[in-house]
């Protein structure tokens, strides 16, 4: 399981880089495998705002739905296209080509309440994973 | 995941062993994909073979003098025409006209019949086929008595030639052949839920570990397990009903488009007064669709012509072999023609579709 080190985790194994201001959110390389290939992705339009825990995209694999919930409260600054139009980046590379969205982040201080590498690691054997 | 409320077949360890992901499916805990992935099971299914564990399916015997009409009342497709060792697709209905459930009629003898049927409906089945009791015929409830492999696709009976020999290969669809082997008694059917040719293999549930092992062995890089995920979307771009989705109790067999398993004028039996009453006047139809526009659509999402709320999708996914978004759904009779436009709503959001001649994927 890859677990980049610079990045913070969230209980609904979405990922989170951020400089403090902004930040991209995807999924991470347990969500992509668990939920096998994926076939379709709807990500909200730049300007758009959600709060933490509130659903802000859609995943699909061939078998499942899947609800994408924000990590930390934002407004969209940018959505990956390229995603959009060849879901399949999200299972080759999570981290980086399979980025999500970009925010401005409205409550910086959400961070904190995120998981470390080592913490989510924690996290998905406490799960049974 | 493990659910303890749940049956295991025979294969639990061998498919727990295989890294499959298991799921509990009509009361039963199953595999819906192994480490392969669905998608690759998918098209190993559709280029070589695979190999499922339908253990779950149920199996009813009917046996005595009065075999053939107690079949012949609770089943809508004409028995009398099955000579041994021959089988054919049906349907139990009620006097309504819906499907309780589809299954497959096999004939081992002149006065036993040996019925397969879903396993979420398998104790409805038994019960209320044996309520219609008439006359000297026993109706056994034999679903514990055997386990079921699903061989399919292209290279299946190769396969299944080098592990069982020749014989144990019936000539033709739908034909069952009975054989001793050293996996003990079988019973072969060459039938299937895939599109592609195969069979599936009934045997002693104490045998079925070994067989499972020797078909992977033998089938070595052209075979692999695959789960029920595959089977889902293999079924799909067959465009092969599905109990609980295209066919259920309030859905009758001629708006499913299964008009040819309905022989009205083999005699009386359950359902036929209803459907010579619907049939000509049916009106809706189960009619294949395709998005035009990149999206899923899924089990109930609605569909619309315009503003107006025509019906409902059965069952859709994104098709591995054909890679776009297939469906399946009832429309009223007027919307069913191939080329016809529609609507989908995604999560709020219409989608194009176009009503497509079925089946989506034939195999060549």
């Amino acid at each position: 399981m890859n677990l980049p080190e610079d990045l913070k985790y969230s209980r609904e194994h979405e990922w989170v880089k951020s400089d403090g201001k902004t930040a991209t959110i995807g999924i991470t390389d347990y969500a992509q495998e668990r939920l096998g290939e994926i076939v379709f992705v709807e990500l909200p339009n730049d300007g758009e705002e959600f709060e933490k825990d509130e659903t802000f995209g859609v995943v699909e694999s061939v078998k499942s739905v899947n609800d994408i919930y924000a990590p930390v409260s934002g407004r969209v600054i940018e959505s990956n296209d390229p995603v959009v139009e060849t879901p399949e980046i999200l299972n080759e590379d999570p981290y980086a080509e399979g980025w999500l969205i970009k925010v401005e982040l409205t409550d910086p201080r959400e961070l904190k309440d995120l998981m470390s590498a080592k913490e989510y690691e924690a996290f998905l054997k406490e799960e049974g994973e | 995941m493990t659910d303890l409320s749940c049956l295991r077949t025979p294969l639990y360890d061998a498919h727990i062993k295989a890294g499959a992901r298991m799921v509990p499916f009509a009361g039963w805990e199953m595999p819906v994909q192994y480490k392969a992935g669905l998608v690759t099971e998918h098209q190993t299914v559709r280029q070589k073979a695979g190999l499922f564990d339908v253990s779950h399916m149920g199996e009813i015997d009917v046996t005595g003098p009065g075999a053939l009409a107690l079949v012949q009342q609770v089943t809508c497709n004409d028995a009398s025409k099955l000579q041994p060792g021959r089988g054919q697709y049906s349907a139990l209905l009620t006097p309504e006209g819906g499907v309780i459930d589809d299954l497959i009629v096999y004939r081992r003898a002149d006065n036993h019949f040996f019925l397969c049927v879903n396993a979420s409906n398998a104790t409805r089945d038994f019960e209320w086929i044996r309520s219609h009791r008439t006359g000297d015929v026993e109706v056994i409830n034999r679903s514990d008595d055997y386990a079921l492999l699903a061989l399919q696709g292209p290279m299946a009976l190769t396969i299944l030639e080098r592990v069982l020999g020749a014989a144990a290969i019936p000539a033709k669809r739908f034909w069952l052949t009975a054989i001793a082997s050293e996996f003990g008694a079988l019973l072969v059917a060459r039938t299937g839920y895939t599109g592609e040719d195969g069979v599936e293999i009934f045997c002693e549930p104490g045998q079925a570990p070994a067989l499972w092992a020797r078909l992977l062995e033998v089938g070595g890089e052209n075979i692999l397990p695959c789960g029920l995920g595959a089977r889902d979307t293999l079924r799909l771009e067959a465009a092969l009903c599905l109990h609980g989705h295209e066919i259920s109790e309030s859905i009758n067999p001629l708006e499913a488009g299964l008009g040819w398993i309905v022989k009205l004028d083999k005699g009386d039996f359950i359902g036929a007064e209803a459907l010579r009453r619907i049939k000509g006047n049916e009106t809706r139809r189960l009619v294949g669709l395709e998005l035009t526009e990149r999206g899923v659509a899924r089990e109930h999402y609605r569909l619309f012509s315009g503003e107006r709320e025509i019906g409902e999708v059965t069952s859709g996914t994104q098709t591995p072999t054909l890679g776009k978004a297939i469906a399946m759904g009832y429309v009223p009779i007027e919307f069913a023609a191939d080329g016809t436009t529609l609507q989908v709503d995604i999560r709020g959001k219409k989608y194009g579709a176009i009503v497509v001649p079925t089946p989506f994927y034939k195999k060549t």
